[in-house]
């Protein structure tokens, strides 16, 4: 893995596709945030709230999408993450992460960043900038 | 209908970075990375110990606002900003609260949508802040509608 700093506009982090979601995902994820709105894992649930079925947590896309990033933490950290949630993620999606710089600065890289279905469609979209040491 | 509410803060709570919650989280995203789970990684790594996920401030208590009684279903997550002057440290104590930023209301496809920004932070031992998590909260008519009911 090439290092984080030698990064410039228009390079990308490895992309990582995730394996279909599944129910078993967003109830571990429902334990580990404390996040037990039931329209995450009870199908009940999400019809009355007028969705054809369960729905990831936002949180848990954005989640996932942070670990393009791990693998760089003895070179920087995040030190700014935001993120717009922009679609639902349903049972068995197939969601990809990416990253691309958009800007390189005195030790601070700013990456464009998404996820998206396998339809191509933005599950949710933002910025990280990456604070180098 | 949270316009009073503008400026509240919460008291300020103290949370611990749970080395085994740390652990429960990063599985659950997926990423379970030895500078997050693994206790000699995080001796050896520049941090001496390791870390939390960047959006672990998820799992923390920040406190109630008296009169923001926001309900437990139909919230939409519009927005999350995290903003770091450095990681968290597992087994470091965290001290938390939250505040309203700001309220609006905005006339949409399904009716007027209520927009709430939460701002929570995180400081340390020392007084020294860590982090601040500002969160976007959708509110929607019918949601609004049953909470006056």
């Amino acid at each position: 893995m090439s290092a984080i700093a030698e990064k410039q506009a228009g390079d990308t982090l490895e992309a990582v596709t995730l394996p279909p979601v599944s129910r078993l995902d967003l109830i571990k994820y429902a334990g580990a945030s404390g996040d037990y709105n039931p329209i995450h894992t009870i199908d009940e649930e999400a019809e009355k709230a007028g969705l054809p079925g369960i729905i990831a947590h936002g949180m848990w896309t954005m989640g996932n999408l942070a670990k393009l990033f791990t693998p760089y933490y003895e070179e920087g950290f995040i030190e700014t993450y935001q993120i717009r949630f922009r679609g639902m993620v349903f049972l068995g999606d197939e969601v990809s992460l990416n990253a691309e710089v958009s800007e390189q600065n005195e030790g601070k890289i700013t990456f464009d960043v998404n996820a998206k279905n396998q339809k191509e469609e933005d599950v949710l979209k933002g910025k990280v900038v990456f604070k180098t040491y | 209908m949270f316009e009073d509410a503008i400026g509240k803060r919460s008291n300020k709570v103290r949370n611990t970075v749970e080395r085994g919650a740390v652990r429960k989280f990063a599985d659950a995203i997926g990423d379970a990375h030895p500078i997050f789970v693994d206790e000699d990684a995080g001796k050896a790594s520049r941090y001496g110990a390791n870390i939390a996920p960047p959006t672990f401030p998820r799992v923390f208590d920040y406190g109630e606002i008296d009169g923001l009684g926001l309900p437990s279903k139909g919230l939409i997550h519009g927005e999350q900003i995290y903003h770091y002057e450095r990681p968290l440290l597992v087994g470091e104590d965290i001290h938390c609260w939250t505040e309203v930023k700001d309220y609006k209301e905005k006339a949409g496809k399904s009716g007027t949508m209520g927009i709430l920004t939460l701002e929570g932070k995180g400081e340390d031992d020392d007084g020294t802040l860590v982090f601040s998590a500002d969160q976007v909260v959708i509110i929607t008519e019918a949601v609004r509608k049953g909470m006056k009911a």
